[in-house]
């Protein structure tokens, strides 16, 4: 089973405003290895080289806070979604 | 504004059972969580001690949606391509409710609706966005557009807790003291996990994973049985997946696992109805965040309070003590009508007297014991390695076990000076 698929299992109500910012200036000139592209278990980030910038799929965001630790060049802004938003588990 | 007595930020367990403990007291509490009900976003791997915490729940848990009784536990070394299991069980794990496995959506939403019933406020969809302050006293929270002034505000919010950061308590997240844990929910009948796992109607196993799960890095994997459903997953140090070469994206980490031989035969036929992760403290005693300030205290994961013990992980009875100890700290200061740093204080010196610090604080070693790849790679290698060399009968005569034996134990540096001291300092944790 594929990452999205396993996304797809779980209840997401996403908000026009992504609750995660990038500072793609620190990613270009900081950061070497972008430690975001590999540790997110939801593998939301990814790196567009048109743009030469990293994006993220913040809607599918299981909100864990992995790539807000892993940032250790401080480029990732990260905030929970807001009320009413985001990732609800039925499980847990 | 007039104030509220007391803003609980979160409706986790240390959140919930703290406004337990505070309901019936005639105070104005309230508890708020950002999802859509308490527990929906919150994620354990997991079980629940209760032993510890049953002098001060009192009938806090009494009818609480359990999911099965821990009567089995079981520990796996997995090598590359074979593995050495350990599996215990007894009379005093049957006969007594010492551990049981959870569900936090289901758990967490059950104890909220309780608290509701006490005339607690229990609000959902409200995420905590700032502190008030008044002069260098925190005086309440702000969530989007609306402000509650209160005598004290509970963090409760977490491992990530920005109520912690705010106030000034929680030191900066350093990779190498957390981990993120990755879990499915897979449904199973309820029959083929009794089945399956040998065990009883409400009868479970925990079983614990170290090797070849996290390939090498910090870390391990974990199955826990549910009533009819199984938790597996893997918990993965931040710093060792950060350095790992060549790297390794997270996710494929779980596919690899359930992949496995040992694995595969356990939930085959099971789907997969729920994707989740989390971050766990792993920094254990010496990353604990300050505890108090004017006006404020932090509980559970959001001071830290988790504990890897090796052998099996603790952080909701961490959750569930801390909070019913900042509850009893928080009557104590009203009585005398002071929230300052000073009163609160004694909430720490209350924790320092129960095993929430006490265990954390025996355990202060663990997490530098634990940095040490041989856990990962070269125990879980060659322990199922010995057995197989011994267990194996080839075309030829069999050589004396012990010979083998022996001259394996010596080939693979077992008897070395390194392995040994290694053995030597298990005393200090």
């Amino acid at each position: 089973m594929r990452v999205d698929e396993k996304l797809a299992l779980d209840a997401f109500k996403a908000d026009k405003e992504s609750h995660i910012k990038i500072n793609n200036d620190i990613c270009r000139t900081r950061c070497k290895i972008k430690y975001c592209l590999f540790v997110c278990p939801g593998h939301l980030y990814t790196y567009n080289e048109e743009n030469n910038e990293v994006v993220v799929e913040f809607a599918g965001c299981l909100e864990c806070g992995t790539c807000k630790i892993a940032c250790i060049e401080g480029a990732i802004e990260w905030q929970y979604p807001k009320g009413e938003y985001g990732v609800q588990f039925r499980f847990g | 504004m007039e104030k509220i007595d007391v803003v609980i930020v979160g409706g986790g367990l240390s959140g919930l059972a703290c406004a337990y403990r505070l309901a019936d007291n005639d105070l104005q509490v309230i508890v708020l969580e950002r999802g859509d009900f308490p527990g929906s976003k919150n994620v354990t791997g997991g079980r629940l001690y209760l032993e510890p915490i049953k002098p001060l729940i009192g009938d806090m848990l009494e009818g609480a949606p359990l999911e099965r009784r821990v009567v089995r536990e079981r520990w796996s070394l997995l090598g590359d391509n074979n593995s050495l299991n350990i599996d215990f069980t007894g009379e005093r794990l049957r006969k007594t409710g010492h551990s049981y496995t959870v569900l936090r959506a289901t758990l967490d939403r059950w104890l909220s609706e309780r608290l509701m019933e006490k005339g607690v406020f229990v609000i959902p969809t409200k995420r905590v966005d700032d502190l008030i302050w008044e002069d260098k006293t925190v005086a309440g929270i702000v969530s989007g557009e609306e402000e509650i002034p209160a005598h004290v505000v509970v963090a409760a919010d977490g491992v990530l807790s920005f109520m912690a950061e705010k106030a000034g308590l929680k030191p900066k997240m350093k990779p190498k003291n957390y981990a993120v844990g990755i879990k499915e929910i897979i449904e199973l009948s309820e029959e083929k996990i009794n089945d399956r796992f040998n065990v009883e109607k409400d009868e479970g196993c925990a079983h614990l994973f170290l090797g070849d799960v996290t390939k090498g890095m910090f870390g391990g994997g974990f199955l826990y049985t549910n009533k009819d459903t199984i938790s597996l997953g893997i918990v993965i140090g931040i710093k060792a997946l950060m350095e790992r070469a060549p790297t390794i994206e997270a996710h494929t980490l779980l596919d690899d696992f359930k992949a496995r031989y040992e694995i595969k035969r356990l939930i085959e036929g099971g789907n997969t109805i729920e994707y989740s992760a989390h971050v766990i403290p792993e920094g254990g005693y010496n990353t604990i965040s300050k505890l108090y300030g004017d006006g404020i205290l932090v509980t559970g994961d959001a001071a830290g309070f988790a504990l890897n013990m090796g052998v099996t992980v603790r952080g909701m009875e961490f959750a569930i003590a801390s909070g019913i100890i900042a509850a009893e700290t928080i009557l104590m200061a009203r009585q005398k009508g002071d929230y300052s740093a000073q009163t609160l204080s004694s909430y720490e010196a209350r924790l320092r007297e129960t095993f929430v610090l006490k265990d954390m604080m025996n355990c202060k070693d663990m997490p530098e014991f634990l940095d040490n790849d041989a856990f990962f790679t070269y125990y879980p290698k060659y322990f199922p390695h010995f057995v197989e060399k011994v267990m194996w009968f080839g075309d030829q005569p069999k050589e004396k076990i012990g010979q083998t034996l022996w001259r394996e134990l010596k080939s693979s540096g077992m008897m070395s000076f390194k392995r040994l001291k290694e053995l030597y300092s298990i005393k200090n944790i």
